[in-house]
């Protein structure tokens, strides 16, 4: 198990004081200058070396993203800019959250020593809307952050100018996607833009920019204080850090935890989350990284390790490591057509395989609980999934189809069962 | 409402300072926060004549204001309740009870989904996930999170509502944030 001096988020619960005082208590913006005088190509190459790995859900090199970003022989005048994405909305997603309210001073300054990195002098932070007291405390360390000197004109002594701005939105879904974030900051509504351009090239008001995960960003300095080899240390190999994971649904006690990457999913809900309601074998299923991951069933659980290759293995990944958790007593299908009715909703609309898509797949999903169908409508929604799958702008009717995808590829028989009982088809018959 | 709607000193404050977050020339970026500001002043919702001063306030088309305030959920296009309720009804909620949350308000405030009371005291509805599951199930009201509900826990809450009391947000079994109900799992150690 992960050591207590090993977790980056020391004030997680917010047992202690969020704010700078409490901050500096416990080592956040500790010589921060010092990080930036190791310039920009280093701290990139550090963060490379760390095998750092976006924490919103795709899980891509976050060295890499930043290397993207024009270097400074190639700067052309325009402003580069680092926006972060606080637009939690992923459903099982709560981590953000208590970064936000709880150590918001982990991601001031992972703004200012991550947008020095790739470049910027502004970061916006991108919160959702409905984290009204969230937003009031990241505002409120961002206004102590400026008092001290710590970011603003000269920030930290480094001879960097650095701002910092929060940005509240107004309730979307689809803003948790990177350029209908970048469109949402623009004033506009959020519709995903088409790739390319990528914003390293061209992002917010047409300038370079990167947008990064709240978590992803808190971590850099405490990577960079203690070294990428401290931070790769744990996992396994392309799977290394910490994380904090979300644990929700059917355990004794819901909470969110930081652990070591790669830890056993069965490990991480008994030691943490008080084990499932009513026992191990008491589990039917778990979604293991939000709601676009597709469920596993209780014998991959049994043993299966959580991170991105150890997920990916068995056709599900490891997302916003948000650990949905539903025993014996769920309705596994109307668990997946809940999901079906959150994407329908949160469609932006652009794409026709989406905005179509997702309704269709939610009336037939519901069909679907009450066994209102036909056996072959299975395996049309099967290959309706497949079609929708990959031919939209963005990935949110990819993370909608992919839900109900695990569900037939593991309780086909159950879906199966509820067609026949409503037939009247007795199992024997069902068999024949 | 009346016609001249216009920022009270306050929020005209704040709109000016929420513009200067933004580069010359792009004060469309405060659309959203504006929006916000006006419905708070304009009492929950965003009438016609709030979004067209909007507008003019940022130099932008009606058109455009109107497709980002019929685009995000939190703008309200017809008057709510004075206490907005928000039940979340996701998955990861529903698998806690939200279902009994339903129910609950229907009991106190006489309120099915999408309705608001007669005495214009409590709109009820059904959002997507609200970002706070290990604390579920959850509700949003107005600007607050009241979480780990029952429907006993969440009767009381409306109750006093009604009563016009304030009642304490946040975890209703206890918690001061998403750590184990059980006592901590980590950060246990000495000095952390």
């Amino acid at each position: 198990m992960l050591r207590d001096e090993d977790r980056i988020f020391q004030n997680l619960y917010g047992q202690d004081d969020w704010g700078l005082e409490g901050a500096r208590r416990r080592g956040i913006w500790d010589n921060t200058k010092a990080l930036l005088e190791m310039g920009r190509e280093k701290l990139v190459e550090e963060v490379k070396a760390s095998g750092l790995r976006g924490r919103g859900g795709a899980g891509f090199p976050t060295g890499v993203k930043w290397s993207f970003m024009p270097p400074e022989e190639r700067r052309d005048g325009r402003p580069h800019y680092l926006v972060v994405n606080a637009d939690e909305s992923e459903p099982g997603t709560c981590k953000d959250r208590e970064i936000l309210r709880y150590d918001p001073h982990t991601l001031v300054e992972g703004c200012l020593v991550g947008g020095f990195a790739m470049g910027a002098n502004a970061a916006y932070i991108y919160v959702r809307g409905e984290f009204f007291s969230e937003a009031s405390n990241m505002q409120a360390a961002i206004d102590q952050a400026y008092e001290a000197g710590l970011i603003g004109k000269n920030a930290c002594g480094s001879g960097w100018d650095f701002d910092v701005y929060l940005h509240r939105g107004a309730g979307a879904y689809i803003c948790g996607e990177e350029t209908a974030l970048l469109e949402s900051l623009e004033g506009k509504k959020g519709q995903p833009r088409l790739k390319p351009p990528f914003p390293a090239a061209c992002g917010l008001y047409g300038c370079p920019t990167t947008v990064n995960n709240v978590e992803t960003v808190a971590v850099v300095p405490t990577i960079l204080r203690r070294g990428a080899g401290w931070f790769a240390g744990f996992g396994r190999e392309n799977n290394t850090g910490t994380k904090i994971f979300s644990i929700s649904g059917h355990v004794n006690n819901p909470c969110n935890v930081e652990e070591e990457m790669s830890i056993p999913l069965k490990e991480l809900i008994e030691k943490h989350a008080g084990g499932v309601r009513g026992g191990w074998d008491n589990l039917l299923a778990v979604i293991p990284g939000g709601s676009s991951t597709p469920c596993l069933s209780k014998n991959i659980c049994d043993s299966i390790l959580m991170d991105f290759d150890s997920l990916r293995e068995h056709n599900t990944g490891l997302g916003t490591a948000a650990v949905i958790v539903m025993d014996k007593s769920t309705d596994i299908v109307e668990a997946i057509a809940r999901l079906s009715h959150f994407y329908r909703h949160e469609s932006c609309g652009q794409c026709t395989p989406c905005r179509e898509g997702m309704g269709w797949v939610y009336r037939v999903m519901n069909r679907m609980v009450t066994g209102d169908a036909e056996i072959e409508e299975i395996d049309m929604l099967w290959d309706v999934t497949k079609q929708i799958e990959g031919h939209t702008i963005c990935a949110l009717a990819d993370g909608g189809v992919w839900p109900v995808q695990g569900l037939i590829r593991h309780f086909r028989p159950e879906m199966e069962r509820r067609i026949n009982e409503r037939k009247g088809v007795t199992p024997a018959q069902a068999a024949e | 409402m009346s016609e001249t709607f216009a920022f009270n000193a306050e929020y005209e404050a704040r709109a000016q300072t929420i513009i200067g977050r933004y580069p010359e020339g792009r004060q469309q970026s405060a659309v959203i926060p504006l929006l916000d500001l006006a419905q708070r002043q304009a009492g929950g919702w965003l009438p016609t004549e709030v979004l067209e001063y909007v507008a003019s306030y940022l130099g932008m088309p009606k058109i455009r204001v109107l497709e980002v305030a019929s685009f995000y959920s939190m703008f309200n296009l017809e008057p709510v309740g004075k206490n907005f309720v928000q039940l979340c009804r996701t998955t990861p909620c529903w698998l806690r009870g939200s279902d009994d949350l339903r129910a609950a308000a229907k009991d106190v405030t006489g309120c099915g989904l999408g309705e608001t009371s007669d005495d214009g005291l409590f709109t009820v509805v059904e959002v997507e996930c609200l970002g706070a599951c290990c604390n579920a199930p959850m509700v949003q009201i107005n600007d607050d999170y009241f979480e780990d509900l029952t429907a006993e826990s969440f009767k009381a809450v409306l109750e006093a509502l009604k009563r016009g009391e304030t009642p304490e947000t946040g975890s209703k079994v206890g918690r001061k944030g998403s750590e184990p109900e059980g006592g901590f799992t980590t950060l246990t150690a000495e000095g952390a």
